[in-house]
């Protein structure tokens, strides 16, 4: 199964001015779940966000940590999420995001191997910090695979330099200090933090945490390259909302961000 | 994950490795904060006017030096000499005091004005609210739904010191989840606030940090042994949650021909029962299924319900420089029963586990005549009422 290298498609995307729209799904959380995936690709987006649930997410407000008792629940492993992604026939590139335990538990080597034989070409792990991050950095790159960054408003200028050099695929700038979760305009933060890493990268930066409708994912935009939406769309699908609700509000969420694109 | 060869207990390195422990896995969001925690701790515990401070509160408030108390009467029913560091006789009634005397001190010194904390049995919350008090900081603390239950007038304490409670409701709602809780927190209002970890868990610094604070409980240990005994105890033995207490105490006998011994309980033995993992931002001996996900402790102390440990444990059972056993429920009641009848201490349930390895292994492990430390780690009023009715039900008392 191969798909597009996640950093080479994006880059593409930017260059063509587009604004890059990477929704969350959470893997394993219903019967329909790679429907799901397939027609958030359809609707338009750029790359897909899969997560991988684990009993600890420490980074996940409530939407998110119940999506992953849901699914845990009804036995998702990551070798069943791999197995199911394998089957996929995508040309959009696919993101695993979990947490380092289970990379850990199974391996670098085999975790990262895996990912690739099944046509993952990204991989963000939230709890693994740039200073433990060598291990996993050097497994990733033997079999092509990007591993993404975060970079959160209290990072310091000198952090942010070091974590922008050696980010992969994209760079996850940390739209607010929190965890994940819907939230009104406000509390975000994406100026400061979208301004921090510019100097020190040219990947695209895609802003995530906190953002949830169409107009924050406009205003985002304006400043970042991309927006990522995560609770906003497992809530719909927490609510039964299925392959089309999600369809619905990701076609919604790309017309904005089209409509920036087009403002210029 | 290098390999140094280390002294037992002493500083971890730069990156917070004991051996191939500890470290420091957390969000970006949080790095910061950790970085200028283990700033400040340096600079504090480099000034002598911190240390001080920090004494002379454990002083004229927490009730330091705790005494040690020489058990006549179980000593002889066991053939040992059994000694008990008295940390229940601590302010709050459990050795939490030493550890957020230290951290709310450093939580001014850093200039911030609120702290959160995570508890279990609720012992490090009631020590935390009331180190906030003391100090003026606003204080909410985290603690397991099945916990606000098992220990409900310990969440009472603390609201009356002025603390608010916060009940979690997620995972296995104890004390795993309230420490995820705190996190999850701790990542959206760092600039204000500190995140009092109640034991040596955690991202670097705070396994090491928690360890300093609490090893002034060790130090005065060894002193008084000294004077006792002449000598240093042949075991010292401490029941191990994350294992503060246990790592305060051994800190003062690390150097020494002692042997060191840690009790868990056997529901959520992490050095017997599990492998090596990543949780709560270290790198430690986690109880985990094949896939790495975590698993639920079980145990009829809350202090105790936790599926990991402080990473120098792990590191100090691999090199074998202290070793790590279980006891279970059933002992423990027993072990609880017998102190308070023999010796006029209830203790409170977790050094019930140190005390149940002691009374089992007196005569065979435990050479008969053997001097042996246990540290009293805190009182048992928190916990008759649990007791009680596990009793009842089994058919004593009234
Ligand atoms: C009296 C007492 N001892 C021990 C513990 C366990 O913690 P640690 O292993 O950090 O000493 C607790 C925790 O709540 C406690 O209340």
């Amino acid at each position: 199964m191969s798909r597009p290298r996640l950093e080479v498609r994006l880059r593409e995307r930017v260059a063509a001015k587009q604004k890059l729209l990477i929704p969350y799904v959470m893997a394993g959380q219903s019967e329909d779940w790679l429907e799901t995936v397939q027609a958030i690709a359809d609707a338009g987006a750029d790359a897909i966000e899969i997560g991988l649930p684990f009993s600890d997410p420490i980074m996940d407000g409530p939407v998110i940590q119940e999506a992953a008792v849901v699914s845990l629940e009804r036995g998702t492993t990551p070798q069943s999420v791999l197995n199911d992604l394998g089957r996929l026939e995508l040309d959009t590139p696919l993101v695993v995001m979990t947490y380092f335990n289970l990379v850990y538990r199974a391996g670098l080597d085999r975790f990262a191997g895996r990912l690739q034989e099944v046509g993952v070409t990204g991989c963000i792990i939230p709890d693994l910090s740039l200073e433990e991050f060598g291990a996993w950095e050097k497994a990733a790159e033997r079999v092509g695979i990007d591993p993404v960054l975060l970079v959160a408003p209290s990072t310091s200028t000198e952090r942010a330099k070091a974590i922008c050099e050696r980010s992969r695929g994209f760079l996850y700038a940390v739209g607010r200090m929190g965890v994940t979760g819907e939230r009104d305009d406000a509390s975000l933060e994406v100026d400061a933090v979208v301004a921090k890493v510019r100097p020190f990268t040219t990947l695209p930066v895609c802003v995530g945490v906190g953002v949830s409708t169409p107009e924050q994912a406009a205003a985002v935009v304006r400043v970042a390259d991309g927006a990522i939406v995560g609770s906003a769309l497992v809530r719909r699908l927490l609510e039964g909302g299925g392959p089309e609700g999600a369809a619905t509000f990701i076609g919604e969420l790309r017309s904005a961000l089209d409509g920036v694109t087009l403002d210029g | 994950m290098t390999e140094v060869v280390q002294t037992p207990m002493a500083e971890p390195t730069k990156a917070g490795w004991f051996g191939d422990f500890g470290g420091r896995f957390a969000p970006e969001p949080l790095m910061p904060a950790c970085l200028e925690l283990e700033e400040a701790f340096r600079d504090a515990w480099a000034d002598p006017v911190f240390h001080a401070e920090f004494e002379e509160v454990l002083h004229s408030f927490g009730g330091r030096p705790t005494p040690i108390t020489h058990c006549k009467r179980l000593s002889e029913d066991l053939g040992i000499t059994l000694l008990l560091k008295r940390e229940d006789l601590a302010h709050t009634g459990s050795h939490k005091i030493n550890n957020v005397i230290g951290q709310a001190l450093l939580t001014k010194r850093m200039g911030k004005s609120k702290m959160i904390a995570e508890t279990g049995a609720g012992q490090h919350g009631v020590a935390s609210a009331t180190a906030a008090a003391l100090l003026g900081l606003e204080c909410t603390v985290y603690m397991g739904e099945v916990d606000t239950q098992r220990q409900a007038l310990n969440v009472f304490r603390m609201e009356l010191l002025g603390a608010t409670v916060h009940p979690v409701t997620s995972g296995s709602r104890t004390l795993k989840d309230a420490v995820n809780e705190a996190m999850r927190t701790w990542v959206s209002h760092v600039a204000d606030t500190h995140y009092c970890l109640g034991s040596v868990m955690g991202p670097h610094p705070f396994p090491w940090m928690v360890r300093e604070f609490q090893s002034i409980l060790g130090t005065e240990a060894r002193e008084q042994s000294q004077s006792m005994l002449d000598d240093v105890p042949d075991f010292v033995v401490a029941c191990v949650g994350g294992g503060s207490n246990a790592a305060g105490m051994f800190s003062g006998f690390a150097n020494s021909r002692s042997k060191l011994i840690g009790v868990e309980a056997l529901g959520g033995a992490a050095i017997a029962s599990g492998i090596p993992g990543v949780l709560h931002g270290m790198m430690s001996q986690i109880l985990q299924d094949e896939e790495g996900q975590i698993l639920e402790a079980h145990s009829i102390s809350a202090g105790l319900d936790y599926p990991g440990i402080g990473p120098e444990h792990a590191h100090l059972a691999s090199i074998g420089r202290a070793i790590y056993s279980t006891a279970d429920d059933d002992e423990v009641l027993d072990a609880l029963e017998r102190l308070s009848n023999t010796e006029g201490i209830i203790p409170a349930l977790e050094p019930s586990h140190a005390l149940a390895w002691i009374i089992r292994e007196a005569g065979r492990q435990i050479p008969k005549g053997s001097t042996v430390l246990l540290n009293m780690s805190g009182r048992g009023d928190k916990d008759v009422a649990q007791v009680r009715e596990i009793l009842q039900a089994k058919g004593r008392f009234q």
